[in-house]
């Protein structure tokens, strides 16, 4: 990538004691950009002027190589975007290829996705809420909370073997239902996770020093948030409370009671708090929907997946003994299967904010076009207004609070 | 009175009469095209009337038909208007020779980096984008990667046998 070759016309600000800006370059390999992404800062004295931003070093051609895989296997390809909450993609782009072959989710197969969409929510507002720590000098939260993130990704691994990019569910619901190891592990974290979240609120957010570095920072108003397409925590703490999952129930999230934490000024203090309350927000979510779990008795219990032959591998068993499960089972992997023709737009509230998926498909085996609605590509744009005059270590902190995933950045 | 889509495809119809066209709900999201000299008239008419209000930009990108010539390239609009709920989506077509289509930054700045990566991907020229150039792929490339020409895969590769990957030697 070429450095900049040309500098703009600068203005610099008043009082400015030196006579021509400073040019830092932040990134692509820097400890405070989580991801790769690099920033060319304009800087006088310690205020930065302008800022300019450099995307696309993890940029994998998922757009090109979803032309070219069958719906099923695209879904690794989702995994990767936001690979801190790789459950929401998976299940976003489920919901997508759903919407399109219509097909409809029976309820407890709904709750089992709800459970894990919000373990994922968890899991990546704290990893952004305790790297908001660390930026600003405190690495105990950080460290204390992985150990729950590490139960949450062993509660993903019971169930569909990987921990990180976890390519979980298939059209139609799950692979397998849940098994008894993972419930009980769900129950340990439901169980143990209130406390330490507890503990991490009691060590940062009355935290004098942690109120003075990120209240008044990287503000932004509603009118110029929605202007930007943000979307998610960063546009919640702006003051405009748009989630999807409210406004656009997928999922039976409808069945479920739980509130929408809104900011006023969308400073990076305000990011914080609202990602803290949707974490406690979610965790209750995980509650009710466990309890709904439970009510299903008898055969009921044991449904993960909806009666989709034509797109839901059979299993394996049947597809060795009985004709009609060979049937099916060839022409879902030779992809003969009837994908009907036609345009859907499907969104998720993903951590980040509105993940979409545009789909068109062709009737083939493989999409026409998919394009990813990504939000952290989205609203990084505004990164500029943001730190624009504040100071070098408050736009370190602007950074890490957008949290910035550089997989979804670059799909 | 509750937005509906046939509300929403009625107005559209009697500002823009015979220039919006190819109306049609699949999934329940109204779609419909548009001459793509005008695709900021019919923005700002969908930002600014009062009882349309789309005033929030989701997604903007594009799509390749090379079978439809003279309207090759497809730049879709997909909008939303937070207070009612509704969602549309909006298509311009272009031809691929003079992929020429007025910049939304002025009205929406998220447009900004969407209309780059357009431009990355399938060379669409936005006229009057403050800063267009590429985003996601290295600036010395010299082909736009989305279209349907472009193979996936490097073609000239010694060290793939595609015998082995089950392809028989062609890409498809």
């Amino acid at each position: 990538m070429i450095m900049q070759e040309h500098q703009h016309h600068i203005k610099l600000p008043e009082g400015s004691i030196e006579k021509q800006t400073t040019t830092l370059n932040l990134g692509p390999t820097h400890p405070a950009t989580h991801g790769v992404f690099q920033n060319i800062l304009e800087l006088d004295g310690e205020r930065i002027v302008s800022a300019e931003q450099t995307v696309g070093y993890i940029h994998r051609a998922f757009e090109k190589l979803a032309e070219r895989r069958p719906l099923y296997q695209i879904t690794t390809l989702t995994d990767r975007m936001n690979y801190c909450s790789s459950p929401i993609n998976n299940m976003g782009w489920h919901m997508t290829c759903e919407k399109l072959l219509q097909v409809k989710t029976p309820k407890r197969v709904d709750y089992l996705r709800i459970i894990i969409m919000e373990l994922a929510r968890i899991s990546d507002h704290l990893i952004c809420n305790s790297i908001v720590g660390v930026d600003s000098g405190a690495y105990t939260g950080f460290l204390y909370v992985m150990q729950y993130r590490e139960l949450i990704y062993e509660i993903y691994e019971e169930i569909c073997g990987s921990r990180l990019t976890t390519n979980i569910g298939r059209i139609g619901g799950f692979e397998r239902n849940f098994t008894a190891v993972a419930f009980e592990k769900l129950e340990k974290f439901l169980r143990e996770y209130p406390k330490v979240l507890k503990e991490f609120n009691n060590l940062f957010m009355r935290n004098r020093i942690f109120m003075e570095r990120l209240q008044g920072t990287g503000g932004i108003s509603a009118e110029r948030a929605l202007n930007y397409g943000f979307t998610g925590p960063n546009l919640r703490a702006a003051g405009v409370d748009y989630d999807v999952r409210v406004h656009t129930p997928y999922c039976s999230y409808e069945d479920f009671d739980f509130i929408v934490p809104v900011g006023n000024t969308g400073d990076n203090y305000d990011k914080f708090l609202v990602r803290d309350e949707e974490m406690w927000q979610s965790l209750s979510i995980i509650e009710q929907a466990y309890r709904k779990v439970q009510e299903f008795k008898g055969a009921d219990a044991d449904v993960y997946h909806a009666d989709v032959p034509e797109y839901y591998l059979p299993d394996k068993k049947d597809v060795y003994t009985k004709m009609e499960a060979l049937i099916w089972h060839f022409k879902i992997v030779m992809g003969e299967t009837a994908i009907p023709v036609g345009q859907v737009y499907h969104s998720v509230e993903g951590a980040n904010g509105e993940l979409g998926f545009y789909l068109i498909s062709d009737g083939g085996r493989t999409p026409y076009r998919l394009h990813f609605r990504r939000p952290c590509f989205i609203y990084y744009q505004a990164y500029d207004e943001l730190t624009k005059g504040s100071m070098l270590s408050d736009a370190i902190i602007t950074m890490s609070s957008l949290n910035l995933i550089a997989g979804e950045m670059d799909a | 009175m509750p937005l509906s889509n046939e509300f929403i495809q009625t107005r559209l119809q009697e500002k823009f009469g015979d220039s919006v066209s190819a109306f049609e709900q699949p999934y329940g999201m109204l779609s419909f095209e548009a001459p793509h000299e005008m695709n900021l008239k019919v923005m700002q008419y969908l930002y600014d009337a009062e009882d349309l209000k789309f005033r929030f930009l989701t997604d903007l990108c594009a799509v390749h038909y090379p079978d439809q010539p003279g309207r090759e390239l497809a730049v879709v609009y997909h909008l939303h208007n937070l207070t009612d709920n509704i969602r549309i989506r909006f298509r311009v077509h272009v031809s691929i020779e003079k992929p020429d289509v007025f910049t939304a930054t002025n009205l929406f700045s998220a447009a900004n980096w969407m209309e780059r990566e357009t431009y990355d991907f399938f060379g669409v020229n936005f006229i009057g984008h403050p800063n267009l150039k590429r985003i996601l792929n290295v600036d010395e490339m010299d082909y736009f990667p989305m279209r349907k020409e472009f193979p996936l895969e490097d073609q000239v590769r010694l060290d793939k046998d595609d015998e082995m990957f089950g392809r028989g030697g062609s890409i498809n």
